[in-house]
């Protein structure tokens, strides 16, 4: 049982929660997840690390609601309980000196990407950040994120605040007047593919982290199975991060639908059962 | 068998209780009688529901099917057990009415009867070497069914023994992995008087026996009552600690654990890699029954999904390929099939599932093989297409090998596949310990002797060590490394002790330390 200490509102579809968990804020490093389960009825689900303090014996976890898990997660007020929460998962992010690396992150992906780009400018590099999201309600951990970036490029496809355009506007226009040594890419699958498509057009070596349904998390089931380079890989395990120029993204965007309709069923009769409490 | 414990078995033997009943019955009379057989449900009832198959014996028949052991002088069963339990003493207390005390022989060496008693390989163990199946070519006495029945009469009754802990050390040790070698290494190490630590990564105490064997095999409620007995007996056990990641051995180290069992099991899925396998709907056994057995998705209420079909293809002859396609079954599957590339006597599985499989109604494939899967445009598997085999000379494992015959295959209709084509050894471990000696395919390496791996403070044991066995030997396993601990950690303290003894005064002591 792990305590949620903070909670706020990103928007109304999009929260933060600190929850006490020392251990896994003390080992967890960039790139890692951990596991969460809502209640003993609950199912397993993967959340990344965004934020940890070591002192306080804390994770930051950022969710959006989407299904039913995500909405109880949302559900919880401070003071209240998850279940469970296992981790730090996956293999951490691999940190060196490249050069300058630009760091695209969409819709709540730009909550793992934080503790990555983190990483990097720690670790020498020139930082450039492209935040992306539908609309300005949307865009998360733009503070967080200047701090840690030599520049941020924020991108809304209504244009309500920063430039109008997908992601991969805002990188083609980084593209076009920097040396990029090296992509790093979190969101949604649809929108890794179009960012790799994009970087693989320029040659820029680059990664992506990957975000696909699990049970375990610690390699025992294969549900978060990936092709990677025409091989089989588990995410849990062998990533979440992979060469994203070798991952095959269809395949990947199959999978994450292989319990849309049942999700859809228990998510409306999760909101009528809601309603009515 | 040694001398000591031929020695030790021969004076229990003579021991007026054992006197009195061998003279009750000739055993002439023994010999003719039969093997008791287990209640079971109904195959076409048992089909449709997730209660167990086997009923157990009643007291009547366990009795009459005890009094069948001839209490030999020489009894080869117990050779034939890993945990290396007295097998004709607790047989001997059933015929003897005394169900409590047979129970509590069972636990002398035993953590986990109950569970043994259910998923036990018995007829090549201890049934195959007792006396009835090697002298007398008759079936053997039923120990695993009259061990289940002395388990269940115990916790039934509400008079549960725990076994008598030895004065306690205060040591700290840990078993890594919650699994049938952590089970049974714990309960000896707390009856030893250590401070035992199971640290287990998922939200549920129990490993395999909980994520992997059916409730229609081993009930959940069962291994919980095992674990309670181990609770009572001092163990701790924490849950969502990943050892390797949540912290590391050395981080528990630091905070005083002297030794370690390894028993984190076989938790990596083998796949075919054939072309369509990562289609929606095929899983492997550790996923399907993950969903089912851990988090419940069969049931409505619990939130984790799963897809059960109509056409269902379990790809494997194993238990674990048995205990899925049976679940398929359970799930409304109209055609449950196994799909085995050798023919049915090749199969790993017990002869039990098998026919327990067969009486459901679940179809069997011999000499089949995938080749390769097809899906709908939303990638949602359809069909599968097989290639039907032959067999050949045989192979390193003894088996005929099987040989794919050219333009044979044809397509078959399944909207869920199962791949129960063996396990790898979890990585976690091996991956956060950079000294410790690791095989080629992963497993860790020990000395088969005490169960010690490259690095001293640690032990290993069950699937990490073998890369894919049964519960029982796991449990072996952890007997073995609770033994050769308790050894080690007697020897390390006898040289700390005599090193203390060299110095004459407590600062040439903190000059040493320094």
């Amino acid at each position: 049982m792990n305590r949620v200490v903070e909670k706020e509102y990103f928007s109304h579809a999009v929260v933060m929660l600190v929850v006490e968990a020392p251990r896994i804020a003390k080992s967890r490093q960039a790139g890692h997840f951990v596991i969460v389960r809502i209640g003993q009825k609950g199912e397993r689900i993967p959340l990344t690390i965004a934020e940890a303090d070591i002192e306080k014996g804390t994770i930051t976890i950022i969710v959006q609601k989407v299904g039913v898990t995500s909405i109880k997660l949302c559900n919880l007020e401070e003071g209240d309980y998850i279940t469970d929460v296992v981790g730090p998962l996956g293999k951490p992010t691999h940190i060196e000196k490249v050069g300058t690396v630009l760091a695209c992150g969409g819709g709540v992906g730009v909550a793992p990407l934080l503790p990555i780009v983190e990483a990097f400018k720690k670790a020498g590099n020139k930082v450039i950040t492209v935040l992306a999201a539908r609309s300005r309600e949307l865009i998360i951990l733009e503070e967080q994120m200047r701090n840690f970036s030599d520049e941020v490029v924020i991108m809304t496809d209504d244009g309500s605040y920063g430039k109008k355009g997908l992601v991969t506007h805002g990188m083609e226009e980084v593209i076009k007047r920097e040396q990029i040594d090296l992509s790093v890419t979190v969101g949604p699958a649809i929108m890794m593919k179009y960012c790799t498509l994009l970087t693989r057009k320029h040659e820029i070596p680059t990664v992506a982290s990957l975000n696909t349904l699990m049970v375990d998390g610690t390699g025992m089931c294969g549900a978060c199975r990936v092709t990677v380079g025409g091989k089989t890989k588990f995410v849990c395990v062998d990533g979440p991060e992979f060469d994203a120029f070798e991952v095959d993204f269809d395949e990947m965007l199959l999978r994450l639908d292989s319990y849309k309709p049942s999700e859809t069923e228990a998510y409306e009769s999760f909101q009528k059962k809601y309603q009515k409490a | 068998m040694n001398e000591g414990l031929l020695e030790f078995l021969k004076k229990e033997r003579e021991q007026e209780w054992r006197l009195e009943l061998r003279s009750r019955v000739k055993n002439k009379e023994r010999t003719l009688l039969e093997r008791v057989h287990m209640p079971e449900q109904e195959a076409d009832i048992r089909n449709k529901n997730f209660s167990e198959v086997n009923l157990g014996l009643s007291e009547e028949q366990a009795v009459l099917e005890a009094s069948r052991c001839l209490d030999c002088p020489k009894p080869t069963c117990i050779t034939g057990c890993p945990v290396g339990i007295n097998i004709p003493k607790f047989i001997k207390k059933i015929e003897a009415g005394e169900y409590l005390e047979a129970a509590s022989v069972l636990k002398e060496t035993n953590a986990l009867p109950a569970v043994c008693g259910r998923v036990c390989p018995q007829e090549v163990q201890c049934e195959q070497v007792c006396f009835y199946a090697q002298k007398l070519d008759k079936a053997p006495v039923a120990i695993g069914n009259l061990e289940r029945f002395a388990a269940d009469y115990e916790r039934n009754s509400g008079n549960i023994s725990v076994p008598k802990i030895s004065g306690r050390n205060g040591i700290k040790v840990a078993s890594i992995g919650s699994g049938p070698a952590g089970l049974a290494f714990a309960g000896d190490m707390a009856k030893m008087g250590y401070n035992v630590t199971v640290f287990e990564a998922l939200h549920e105490i129990g490993g395999v026996l909980k994520y992997g064997i059916p409730e229609f095999r081993l009930p959940n409620q069962i291994v919980e009552k095992e674990i309670e007995n181990l609770e009572k007996m001092g163990v701790k056990f924490v849950k969502n600690f990943i050892v390797g990641k949540t912290a590391t051995v050395e981080d528990l180290q630091e905070e005083g654990f002297t030794a370690f069992l390894v028993g984190s099991g076989a938790g990596l899925p083998n796949f075919m890699h054939i072309p369509g396998e990562n289609y929606i709907g095929i899983y492997s056994s550790n996923e399907y029954l993950t969903r089912i057995n851990l988090m419940n998705a069969a049931n409505p209420e619990f939130d984790t999904p799963v897809i059960s079909g109509r056409n269902v293809a379990v790809i494997g002859g194993g238990n674990t390929a048995m205990d899925s396609v049976r679940t398929a079954k359970r799930l409304g599957a109209e055609r449950a099939m196994i799909i085995y590339r050798r023919s049915i006597e090749e199969m790993p599985a017990r002869v039990e599932e098998i026919k327990h499989a067969q009486e459901e109604g679940v179809e069997f494939l011999n000499l089949h093989n995938p080749v390769e899967y097809f899906a709908d445009e939303k990638g949602t598997v359809k069909s599968m297409k097989v290639q039907k085999m032959e067999l050949g000379e045989p192979d390193a494992s003894g088996r005929r090998r099987p040989i794919p015959i050219e333009g044979s295959e044809y397509l078959i209709d399944v909207d869920t596949v199962v791949v129960s084509v063996g396990v790898s050894p979890n990585p976690l471990i091996p991956q956060s310990m950079e000294d410790l000696d690791v095989s080629a395919w992963g497993t860790i390496n020990v000395d088969k002797e005490n169960m010690q791996t490259s690095i001293p403070d640690l032990f290993a044991g069950g699937d990490i060590v073998r890369g894919g066995a049964t519960v029982i030997l796991a449990m072996g396993d952890g007997r073995k490394a609770a033994a050769a601990m308790d050894r080690y950690i007697k020897g390390k303290v006898r040289n700390i002790l005599s090193l203390i003894k060299e110095f004459n005064t407590i600062g040439e002591i903190l000059d040493f330390a320094r």
